[in-house]
């Protein structure tokens, strides 16, 4: 360590620009903060010696340096910006239907710049490496550049001495030199006081200073960030965070995922409430419920009831339930019971449940020769009827969908079922084969005796849950809040000094702020009115 | 409740006429020859600001009596809230600073933004489920007037740009100032085509596939761009000249298109008019008049101090309020909807802003066109979000 003794007797680190103690610009250094003899100083951190420019050597320095440059900050910021907004161009993978071949989807629908958008990766934008990258940049940037100057700014604030080395006086941005027999420093000192300026003397001269915890107000917000960012990169770590989703129809009870078999819901019902122009309270949105043409959906809803498993957890033992609470899952009121929270996120209507056939002749559809109910959600591979009907189901498609000529299922719920049935007569071998759809009672081989037709069926709602532990959650809000803290901190107050020097016929003055120029002078203004101190002058020169 | 909503509309044309003429009392202030002599036109028009405040605020809780929910749940609802944040921010500003000027640039730049606003269907619409939340109100006011504080920065910004730039001679300074004039009279002239052509009840309706289903498609200004394989129904309307090209999705698409080109043409024809008649750039037009009264030193102060006060309001209301809410209602704080991703590009774009200004010294000119361009981030998160790319928050 190089140390620099200032003439002022105090002992500066090495790489300081003015001394901490007087402010005198400390020869050799000026170069650091681009100081030449004609111009203002600039005041930036105070002169204070900050790593970044002092060391250049190693690799590390290197890093460092790069890291803390404010160029580079606002470099990551700004490439971060054009990505996301390229992001937004096209919608991201997860916004797109889901059950679609994303290369096909974004061909399909957005053409060559959709097929371009996919190539490149754009669709999963938001997750890619890249992406993260420049987040994590922006976070070490954050961390190394707020080291580099807390700390310097921190011991130079707090080393700082009331008596300043003239140069530093003369190239403050305002400066002003009064010539006077008689200077009023009583009234100019309760002024300042009035103005809730702290004020330091030595021999005479008189440090005014105000809000100096403004200035920490960057780095607290930049503490806040980095909390926010760890928070965020702890959602991989499946103990601070469950993101499961679970199907539960009406009238059953389920398991909920992610609560490793602690815990159960059963769906009591599942409410959809639209808005209805007819409706007494709905009426003031007549015009609105007119012109969207179909309806607008008021209330979506599960009643439900939690249960927790009381025994141990066996594989294949039915479990014993106790009930926690009856409660229900609304939009923005989600279930919320242990660390766990489900979300009301979506619904099926009208899913069948269970579906009634009977059998008869095909001329005649009033002859009955029995009838079996298929529990759709649990299909038995055959049913033996009493009149001696035996009909196996060789096939079972939930939703069904004709497709180049034969029947496929789209998914695995029962929202439009179909059937490949065959029938075994008890006085014939032979077998006859149909096919069974609503609106669709398709003889196979066209020499059926007998016909199988749908007599009853029964429907239910399903609702669509979101299940989520999140850890995470405190130590992001604990995050906002401090960058708020910091942001506000920052933002909302300045750190003003007035410096005053007495000299032998009158006084010099000088003032700087972080910011704000024009209120810093309209403070002084108030602060030397009576006091016979004469207006000092703001030396800025516009360089453009 | 009719009457109310009634009332509730009547106030908000007597805000709009109030502020009209507090604008002219802001413009008589260049009259004063001599700085911050005479501040009798400064007086008056402060005044009629508040008044027309007042008003609006007034109109804000009569729709809200009626329609049981903050009024910000539509398109209509929030830039009309937008515009009302914008006006309260100035005056916050002039209180601070007392720059007459700054009236006679952010009251136009409101009018223009509330005039636009009712350009959307104005009725009371009622709340799908995820928007019956106390965060409504909460998170959409707060926002917006981050995003209203935000708004002045651009205004002191251009009050700068205007006077300060070198119209000697042209340069890339002087023709982006043309181009930002340039969009404010496409703004003017989308909302006198719009409003012109609904008082005459202008409609022509066409027959087009929409995703393989013949759809009427129904323009309320004449349809110089069709829907892509349309068939013109209403008698007597004009033909398309052109049709929309087929990539273009969704119902409204070509529409969309064909009132953004009417808009961009009408735009060009009042520039272009205005050019004409003064016969040289409108900023320098404009120039003379400011120069006098403009210090350019307080008007870049009063910029950068928007942003100072804006910024952290603006992070609360559309970033940290906004994840409360969405973990409440989608189960995720953040989701990488089009219109959240905007609000972080806002957020990042002005904290780019202050970083140059406070460590980089980026101010005066420089500062002045950043302030530009983060409006014009505010104002594409406002429309072209909404209307263009869709997302979760597309409700208009």
């Amino acid at each position: 360590m190089n140390e620099i003794t200032c003439e002022c007797g105090h002992v500066n680190p090495e790489g300081t620009v003015l001394c901490e103690a007087c402010g005198k610009p400390i020869e050799g250094n000026q170069h650091i903060n681009g100081n030449e003899d004609k111009k203002l100083l600039n005041m930036r951190y105070d002169g204070s010696a900050r790593r970044s420019q002092t060391y250049n050597r190693t690799i590390v320095d290197k890093v460092w340096n790069f890291f803390s440059s404010v160029k580079v900050g606002v470099w990551l910021i700004v490439l971060t910006l054009i990505a996301s907004a390229v992001g937004t161009i096209l919608p991201q993978e997860m916004y797109i239907p889901p059950n679609v071949d994303p290369a096909s989807h974004y061909r399909d629908q957005y053409g060559l710049l959709g097929q371009i958008y996919y190539q490149l990766g754009f669709h999963n934008l938001f997750s890619s490496w890249w992406y993260m990258l420049l987040i994590a940049m922006i976070g070490i940037s954050i961390v190394i550049a707020s080291i580099d100057r807390f700390f310097p700014l921190y011991k130079t604030l707090k080393k700082q001495k009331p008596k300043r080395h003239e140069l530093f006086m003369k190239k403050q941005r305002i400066f002003g030199v009064t010539e006077a027999d008689q200077v009023d420093l009583e009234l100019y000192k309760k002024n300042l006081k009035k103005r809730r300026f702290k004020i330091y003397e030595q021999d005479g001269h008189i440090l005014a200073e105000k809000n100096r915890f403004a200035r920490w107000g960057p780095y607290v917000n930049h503490i806040g960030l980095i909390i926010f960012l760890v928070g965020s990169l702890l959602r991989f770590v499946p103990a601070f965070y469950i993101d499961d989703f679970i199907w539960v129809r009406e009238g059953e009870t389920a398991m909920i995922p992610g609560t490793e078999g602690q815990y159960y819901i059963k769906n009591k019902d599942f409410i959809l409430e639209t808005y209805n122009e007819d409706d007494e309270t709905d009426a003031r949105f007549k015009e609105a419920i007119q012109k969207q043409g179909g309806p607008i959906p008021k209330t979506f809803q599960t009643n439900a009831v939690i249960y927790e498993r009381t025994d141990e957890i066996i594989p294949g033992k039915e479990p014993e339930l106790a009930e926690l609470k009856d409660t229900q899952a609304k939009m923005n009121h989600p279930i919320k019971f242990d660390d766990f929270a489900l979300y009301q996120a979506s619904y099926q209507l009208n899913e069948f449940k269970e579906m009634t056939f009977k059998i008869h002749d095909k001329g005649n559809e009033d002859t009955n020769y029995g009838e079996f109910t298929v529990d759709l959600s649990d299909p038995k591979n055959e049913y033996t009827l009493d009149s001696g009907y035996r009909v196996e189901i060789d096939n079972y498609f939930p939703e069904y969908e004709m497709q180049e000529g034969a029947p496929v299922s789209v998914s695995k719920y029962p929202k439009n079922p179909a059937f490949v049935f065959t029938l075994y007569p008890p006085d014939s071998q032979e077998a006859e084969t149909s096919f069974l759809g609503i609106g669709a009672n398709v003889d196979a081989s066209g020499e059926n005796d007998y016909k199988i037709g749908l007599v009853n069926f029964d429907v239910r709602d399903v609702t669509g849950l979101t299940v989520k532990k999140d850890h995470t959650l405190p130590l992001i809000a604990l995050g906002g809040a401090i960058f708020m803290i910091g942001v506000i901190q920052g933002m909302y107050w300045n750190h003003r000094r007035i410096w005053l020097q007495p000299k032998e016929n009158g006084v010099w003055i000088a003032g700087h702020t972080n910011k704000n120029w024009y209120a810093l002078r309209q403070e002084i203004n108030k602060v030397i009115s009576g006091t016979h101190i004469q207006e000092p002058r703001d030396q800025y020169e516009k360089k453009e | 409740m009719g009457d109310l909503s009634a009332i509730s509309g009547n106030l908000l044309y007597a805000a709009f006429f109030l502020y009209l003429i507090a604008t002219f009392f802001f413009g008589a202030t260049i009259r004063d020859k001599k700085r911050a002599k005479s501040r009798t036109a400064g007086n008056i028009g402060i005044s009629i600001t508040i008044l027309g405040f007042i008003t609006q605020v007034g109109y804000f809780i009569t729709r809200w009596i009626a329609s049981h929910h903050a009024p910000v749940s539509n398109l209509f609802e929030y830039t009309t809230f937008f515009g009302m944040m914008l006006v309260f921010a100035f005056i916050v500003l002039y209180f601070i600073y007392r720059v007459d000027l700054l009236g006679l640039f952010a009251l136009p730049i409101a009018l223009l933004i509330i005039a636009f606003a009712s350009m959307f269907p104005t009725e009371i619409s009622p709340l799908v489920p995820s928007l019956q939340s106390h965060w409504l109100y909460i998170h959409v006011t707060t926002a917006s007037l981050g995003q209203g504080i935000l708004s002045v920065s651009f205004v002191a910004g251009l009050i700068y740009l205007i006077s300060q730039i070198d119209q000697s001679k042209t340069s890339k300074h002087t023709s982006w100032l043309e181009f930002v004039i340039y969009t404010i009279a496409a703004v003017v002239a989308f909302i006198v085509l719009s409003s012109g052509f609904s008082a005459l009840n202008y409609q022509s309706v066409f027959q087009a596939p929409i995703e393989g289903q013949q759809t009427e498609i129904t323009y309320q200004m004449p349809a110089f761009i069709g829907p892509a394989d349309g068939d013109l129904v209403t008698e007597g309307a004009m033909q398309p000249l052109i049709e929309a090209p087929e990539w273009m999705r969704g119902e409204d698409a070509a529409v969309k298109l064909n009132t953004f080109i009417l808009s961009l043409l009408g735009g060009l024809l009042l520039y272009g008019v205005s050019r004409l008649l003064m016969r040289k750039r409108v900023g320098a037009f404009l120039q003379p008049m400011l120069r006098k009264k403009v210090n350019p030193e307080l008007v870049d102060e009063v910029s950068y101090r928007a942003v100072a006060i804006g910024f952290p309001v603006f992070t609360l209301g559309a970033l940290i309020f906004a994840m409360i809410w969405a973990q409440q209602a989608w189960d995720r704080f953040w989701g990488w909807d089009p219109k959240e991703v905007w609000a972080l590009i806002t957020f990042f774009f002005y904290a780019a802003y202050l970083h140059l200004r406070l460590s980089r010294g980026w101010h005066g000119m420089r500062s002045a066109w950043l302030a530009v361009g983060g409006f014009g981030i505010i104002m594409f998160n406002l429309i072209a979000v909404n209307l263009v790319i869709s997302g979760l928050h597309s409700y208009a």
